[in-house]
């Protein structure tokens, strides 16, 4: 009797079916939107981390723009496989400057996160023209293209587009996009200038060649930086805990 | 829109009372067993709620007290627990007491094939049979930087040429036609000569003028004889084994523009242990040299 009644009483009174409507809505979006308050709670304390080289950040725009995500993760579980084979589960905090982050959620590929350093410079450029001339078992794609010059004449309105987004790049860093773009690729040019906005960066003649800047060095420079900019061995397990 | 709820004939239930154009709408509840399964799910939230971390509030971890992050320390450090006494033995070791050790050689043989497979595989294959481009066969007895136990050793952790770790070996070989120590016909002359060393070479006469120029600027490094020097990474020139390949077009451009594989160092990636697993498995692939 009662649940013949509420249902006939809901369809017929258009106010009462209004409220109870916003009352169900608004509990659904309460849930995924409260969440998002304690956000900065959920980021790790971690020394190191620090926004994208200009080079870097191309290298991210064509690793997006290739779709590397849908076949390689960056996101290292808290799993004793995961841990084995790829090193140190993922921090939150190694995702703060991606917009968008690049977790994927398929492996055709192995995971990538901490794939900075693990191999040479010549070795991901040959890797990348031919996947297979390295790798005889491997299913990846050749990207033999990359090694087209790279567009970067609006570098510096990329840092501003990702400072409007949050990250944190300074007027100096803007100011300097091409130039620290440009000196990050050519081994001959003096390395300081870019190298004390972006710690720890490394400078390199990244797809074998030291003069032209391709799209090969600046994916290849981006994959050398994964997961390199944490240090564990000085990490304590309070600073990777979140708070 | 007439509302009037009437029993169907045929069903045995109430309709909603709606109809249209003659059809009618029965009102058939939900399953029971859906429903009661349903309740449980909620009451399930709950409990997990109570239980888990699941409220985004500071500190917030659940009654069990219990977190990802814990349980994989937990577990990671179970299993070091369980192959502790191999792993400080291996640690503890050095290469060639390792290989004398039944025990530990079975351990760092089947451990150092995982590792190898995981950090190795990548560059030098699956098989440690090396790839074209610079990525040199592990499975043969031709080496680079030595085939002993230690030699292999120290090239694992402290790897070649990489900018991270300051005892990494690096020796350079000069670009001799890009930075003009050498002119286009010398650089011709001494391939044909670096040819004729493995009984290749196609023009007799170049061969002997660059004889003096290999003397001059290459038997430093790669010897008289051009047999190569492992002290300082010279491959030997006279066998048949090529890193960037062997034919005239390879060799004038190793002349011209120099070659310069870089290896990353391992010691600050990879445990002592596995380090140690890694370099007698390594010897193990087919070249490894007695000491």
């Amino acid at each position: 009797m009662f649940r013949r009644l509420s249902h006939a009483l809901v369809e017929k009174n258009l106010i009462l079916m209004g409220v109870l409507t916003l009352i169900t809505v608004s509990i659904g979006g309460l849930v995924q939107i409260i969440p998002l308050f304690a956000v900065e709670t959920t980021i790790e304390r971690v020394d190191g981390i620090r926004p994208y080289t200009p080079l870097e950040l191309m290298g991210r725009d064509i690793y997006v723009r290739e779709g590397c995500y849908t076949c390689h993760s960056q996101m290292i579980r808290p799993f004793r496989d995961e841990l084995e084979r790829y090193g140190h589960y993922s921090l939150a905090a190694e995702s703060l400057y991606d917009h968008p982050f690049q977790w994927g959620s398929k492996r055709t590929g192995p995971d990538l996160a901490r794939v900075g350093g693990r191999y040479s410079d010549d070795w991901h450029a040959a890797h990348l023209r031919s996947p297979r001339e390295v790798v005889p078992e491997s299913v990846m794609p050749p990207y033999a293209f990359l090694d087209r010059r790279l567009d970067y004449r609006d570098i510096a309105d990329h840092l501003r587009g990702q400072r409007a987004v949050g990250v944190p790049y300074t007027d100096a860093m803007i100011a300097n996009a091409r130039a620290d773009l440009e000196a990050q690729a050519r081994p001959d040019e003096d390395p300081s200038g870019f190298q004390g906005r972006y710690a720890r960066a490394r400078q390199g003649a990244f797809d074998g060649n030291g003069r032209d800047i391709t799209e090969m060095d600046a994916v290849v420079a981006y994959l050398q930086m994964l997961g390199t900019l944490v240090t564990f061995s000085d990490v304590t397990p309070d600073r990777v805990r979140q708070q | 829109m007439p509302t009037k709820i009437e029993k169907d004939a045929v069903s045995g239930r109430d309709t909603t009372g709606h109809e249209w154009d003659g059809i009618k709408e029965l009102n058939t509840p939900l399953p029971r067993w859906w429903l009661y399964t349903f309740y449980a799910t909620i009451v399930f939230a709950l409990v997990w709620v109570v239980l888990y971390p699941a409220l985004p509030i500071r500190g917030a971890t659940g009654l069990t007290g219990w977190t990802a992050r814990g349980a994989i320390v937990g577990e990671m450090a179970e299993r070091a627990n369980q192959q502790a006494p191999m792993l400080d033995a291996l640690r503890a070791a050095t290469p060639q007491q390792i290989l004398a050790d039944a025990n530990l050689r079975g351990f760092a043989l089947a451990g150092g094939r995982m590792a190898f497979a995981n950090n190795c595989a990548g560059c030098h294959g699956a098989g440690g049979q090396g790839a074209p481009g610079g990525f040199p066969s592990l499975a043969d007895d031709d080496w680079v930087w030595g085939g002993k136990l230690e030699e292999i050793r120290h090239t694992i952790r402290h790897g070649i040429r990489n900018t991270e770790d300051e005892a990494a070996r690096a020796t350079m070989m000069p670009r001799f036609l890009a930075d003009g120590l050498l002119k286009p016909a010398q650089v011709n002359d001494v391939a044909e000569h670096v040819l004729s060393l493995s009984g290749r070479a196609a023009d007799q006469a170049a061969a002997a003028r660059g004889a003096a120029v290999f003397a001059e600027n290459c038997a430093s490094c790669h010897g008289e004889a051009g047999r190569g020097n492992r002290e300082m990474g010279a491959p030997d020139l006279g066998d048949q084994v090529w890193l960037y390949g062997g034919d005239k077009a390879a060799v004038v451009h190793s002349i011209a523009y120099s070659r310069a594989g870089v290896m990353p160092s391992w010691n600050t990636r990879l445990d002592p242990a596995v380090v140690n697993m890694l370099t007698v498995y390594v010897h193990a692939l087919g070249g490894g040299e007695a000491e």
